[in-house]
């Protein structure tokens, strides 16, 4: 249920916009990868290219591979539908769908590939996503209510029950937390930690002592100057990198000196 | 509207610009000046209101004539009008073709408006979506008399076929009844001709819904895997749907005033005839105000103004249910 | 310590044939299903593009040839049967009168109303000419022209036809489209201009007209010329309010007058002309010559105001706004 992702001299354009640059590491499965670096330094869209989102702004375009098992996910015989299928995806805001109640949030992703799913099945697998969530206890009397009358952490944790109802292989997360207040952002943290025993997961993070408490590696990011690509400065397990990076950028964006 | 009795304080502007300050020495002119100017623009805008109710009023004033006569009297009258008739039901047949034509219209128009709309906003690359939305604009500048003569000279021998066609394999639906009348002066090719005019109209509201459908919803569904065309029905079209009524409710208004086109191509008949490709069977209302109006006596005019009267009532009702609609639609967009 | 594993790639075959399946997007149904909406889409597009085309050019190939000066320069006087003769002289003076008045009716009510809404406008009766504009722009116009024949003949009696009742007919169809694109153009005039003249202690009324007005002038032109351009090709409101006539009449206050418009529908409506066999100066189809003629001169019109409208904004709105 969780596979590796080699990521190897990407190149990632807007058009012909260089906006990242020789990208090169590798996302181990059952841990939580965290990108840090400072605004524009190109994490976001690194991420999106790890789903092929990136390529639905008009213009967008890579170079280079992302791997899943040995797979390219940007070869040929390779269905970006069944790639987003398998690498869910939480983003910046939380955005159930205004129209649908919470269940049907929930089975969204899934009645797209099983549309004739039974009653008791979908009962059962919205209770399961709801509980791998963290939102089940609260929301169990009321799954018919639309998805938007939750609190903007409840959503959060909508959106995350959604992304794992697929049974994703991965799950990026697009700084989840960023919208949220200090209690929302806890009951996320806490829920990332449990996910990894199944999941490999990828987090964009603003905040740092938020990528140290989540995260099993951790990949900086950096830009030398608008209008240059971003790069990946380095990358290692969280607690090497926030101790001892080898990097003067990293140590100086840890410490606070910038960023 | 701030009635301010301060003579040099202007009325505040939207945007809340600051009052300007008070000048003792040029106070009085200023202060007319900008009162009078006030007065003007706002009894403009009053002008608007007087002149809607104006056309209500005298519509009713000319029309009242045949609205208080009896069938008989005006059987008499009027060559054009049936004997032993009233005005009731005189009209009546008439509305009936008036809504027809424009349902038929509306039927056709509106999935292909939904398409194109769906063509700018999702599926055309960014840069050919604006020349395509200004190429459709163009279809709803070409006056209507214009499509009136392509329609009754170029397309309707070319409906020909396929109306028989229509008519052979599915004559045993009653709509599709035959014999398909040649030339196809009939109800049908009106429909196909009214929904080429109102299709600018439909297509223009809903491409503007679509563009407006929240990026967030749609990255959600395409991060779950989702198609375009899943894409589309899970975040855009819900999204749409009250756009997409109103809009359709606007082609409506359209096609129910819509004169020359059909004046042109209708072979007229007074029927409640659900026989689509059958001559003679229906007329609406504004096609045949216009072809007896030229020689009508001031008795067939004020029944033509009745008539018309009608029609002022049905489009007006349609209207104002569209524009409720998308006014209901903006206070929504604002709270979320 | 950046991690570069090439050759990461685990050896063995089996989890990456499964993950190769896996990316390969197996349902076949939802893939069909999408090809299928994007042709439909397409398609909608294209059928969309069949009238647009075909209609221009059937116009252009059929009333090409018998557009020349003479058809321009001559009117319908004298002219009968199939004689190959007349022109639109007569109709094309119509039309630019009964539009002018139009216009000159319709632009300064219309302007004050969008003046009113953006600048004074507020409270209730704002909400009402806001809903109302948008309600009048769905008037058919076949009642705008029994609205102007019914006033006039409340004041002159019945049966009264000529120019300006047709132009008042025009301007309920015109009033509402000026208001709109007017009310846009001056909502895009930054408030940061109007506070500055109000700091500088200048008058609301010179604020709006110096500044507002000055500022939004080629958005009003095009507004206007796309107006103009909108009530140009109304045929049913000037056929019952100003009636048909063959000969020039440059008076809108007096008499009937001939249209553009109109004058395609009668050419329309006369049809084909029984030509004795052998007749020498008789064409069967002249009726419908001239209509397609005069239709293609009444595009070409429609056309070069949109035209001239865009370019208005194109040329002059980066100057008025800098």
């Amino acid at each position: 249920m969780a596979k590796r992702i080699d990521v190897k001299d990407l190149n990632i354009y807007y058009g012909d916009f260089l906006a990242v640059a020789e990208v090169g590491m590798a996302v181990e499965p059952r841990s939580v990868t965290a990108f840090i670096g400072p605004s524009g330094c190109g994490k976001s869209t690194f991420l999106r290219t790890l789903n092929r989102m990136h390529e639905v702004i008009p213009g967008a375009r890579v170079e280079g591979t992302v791997a899943m098992d040995g797979v390219d996910l940007y070869g040929d015989g390779v269905d970006p539908v069944a790639v987003r299928r398998n690498v869910g995806m939480v983003f910046q805001r939380p955005n159930p769908f205004p129209t649908m109640s919470i269940a049907e949030n929930v089975l969204a992703g899934v009645r797209l590939n099983n549309r004739k799913i039974s009653k008791g099945d979908a009962n059962d697998l919205v209770e399961s996503a709801l509980q791998g969530a963290n939102l089940w206890k609260e929301v169990k009397d009321r799954l018919a209510r639309p998805g938007s009358s939750l609190s903007g952490g409840q959503q959060q944790r909508l959106c995350i029950a959604r992304a794992i109802a697929v049974k994703p292989q991965v799950l990026l997360m697009d700084e989840p937390c960023s919208a949220l207040d200090p209690i929302s952002t806890l009951a996320i943290e806490d829920l990332i930690a449990e996910l990894k025993n199944d999941y490999t997961i990828v987090i964009v993070t603003h905040n740092m002592q938020q990528a140290a408490r989540v995260s099993d590696r951790t990949a900086f990011f950096n830009i030398a100057g608008t209008g240059m690509p971003g790069r990946l400065i380095e990358v290692g397990p969280t607690g090497t990198m926030f101790s001892a990076p080898t990097q003067r950028a990293t140590e100086d964006y840890i410490s606070g000196r910038f960023g | 509207m701030t009635t301010t009795t301060s003579p040099t304080a202007p009325v505040g502007s939207p945007g809340g610009a600051p009052q300007p300050p008070r000048s003792a020495r040029r106070r009085w002119p200023e202060g007319r000046a900008t009162r009078a100017f006030r007065w003007l623009a706002t009894g403009a805008g009053a002008l608007i209101l007087v002149v809607l109710a104006a056309v209500a009023l005298f519509l009713i004033v000319r029309a009242w004539p045949a609205l208080t006569a009896d069938g008989a009297t005006l059987g008499e009258d009027i060559s054009w009008f049936p004997d032993d008739s009233s005005l009731l039901r005189f009209v009546g047949p008439l509305v009936f073709g008036t809504l027809l034509a424009a349902v038929l219209a509306l039927l056709i128009a509106t999935p292909i408006s939904i398409g194109i709309a769906l063509f700018i906003s999702h599926y055309a690359p960014r840069r050919l979506a604006n020349g395509l939305g200004y190429v459709i604009d163009l279809l709803a500048a070409i006056p209507s008399v214009v499509y009136g003569l392509w329609g009754a000279i170029w397309l309707a021998p070319r409906l020909s076929p396929v109306w028989q066609w229509l008519s052979e394999t599915l004559g045993f639906i009653p709509l599709f009844a035959g014999p398909a009348a040649d030339p196809p002066r009939v109800i049908l090719t009106v429909g196909v001709v009214l929904a080429a005019m109102i299709l600018p109209i439909i297509t223009a509201v809903c491409r503007e819904v679509f563009l407006q459908a929240p990026r967030l919803h749609e990255e959600a569904a395409l991060a779950l895997g989702a198609t375009r065309w899943e894409m589309i029905r899970m975040a855009v079209l819900p999204f749409g749907r009250s756009g997409i009524v109103s809009a359709a409710m606007l082609g409506l208004g359209r096609a129910l005033g819509e004169t020359m086109a059909v004046l042109m191509i209708l072979s007229p008949g007074a029927l409640y005839s659900f026989n689509l490709l059958q001559a003679g069977q229906h007329q609406t209302i504004a096609a045949n105000i216009a072809l007896q109006f030229p020689e009508a006596d001031p008795t067939g005019v004020s029944v033509l103004i009745a008539t018309g009267l009608a029609l002022f009532v049905i489009t007006l009702a349609v209207n104002m249910a569209a524009r409720a609609i998308v006014a209901r639609r903006k206070e929504f967009s604002g709270a979320n | 310590m950046t991690t570069l594993t090439p050759g990461a790639a685990p050896v063995a075959p089996d989890p990456s044939d499964q993950t190769r399946a896996m990316l390969a997007g197996s349902d076949r149904r939802r893939r069909v299903t999408d090809r299928v909406a994007t042709g439909l889409v397409v398609t909608a597009f294209l059928i969309a593009l069949v009238p647009l085309v075909s209609v221009s050019w059937t116009v252009v190939s059929n009333g090409f040839e018998r557009l020349s000066p003479y058809f321009l320069s001559v009117s319908m006087r004298g002219v009968f049967g199939g004689m190959d003769a007349g022109g639109i002289y007569h109709a094309i003076v119509g039309t630019l009168l009964i539009t002018t008045v139009a216009a000159l009716i319709s632009v300064p009510i219309g302007l004050l109303a969008a003046i009113y809404l953006v600048e004074y406008g507020r409270g209730r009766l704002a909400r009402w000419v806001t809903f109302f504009v948008d309600v009048m722009t769905g008037i058919p116009s076949i009642v705008a022209g029994l609205f102007a024949y019914a006033f006039f003949a409340v004041l002159f009696g019945p049966g009264v036809r000529f120019g300006v009742v047709g132009s008042v007919a025009l301007s309920v169809l015109m009033i509402p489209v000026v208001v709109r694109s007017c009310e846009e153009m001056l909502r895009l005039v930054p408030n940061e201009l109007r506070e500055a003249a109000y700091a500088l202690g200048v008058p609301k009324w010179l604020v709006v007209i110096k500044v507002v007005l000055r500022t939004a002038v080629a958005g009003l032109g095009t507004g206007i010329m796309l107006a103009v351009a909108r009530v140009i090709g109304e045929t049913a409101p000037l056929l019952i309010t100003v009636g048909v006539i063959d000969s020039i009449n440059f008076n809108v206050f007096e008499g009937r007058m001939m249209s553009l418009p109109v004058y395609v529908y009668r050419q329309y409506s006369q049809g084909l002309v029984p030509c004795a066999p052998g007749a020498a100066d008789c064409i069967a189809t002249i009726n419908y010559d001239r209509a397609w003629a005069a239709a293609l001169t009444l595009i070409i019109i429609v056309m070069l105001l949109n035209l001239v409208g865009r370019l208005i904004t194109r040329f002059f709105a980066p100057k008025t706004l800098r």
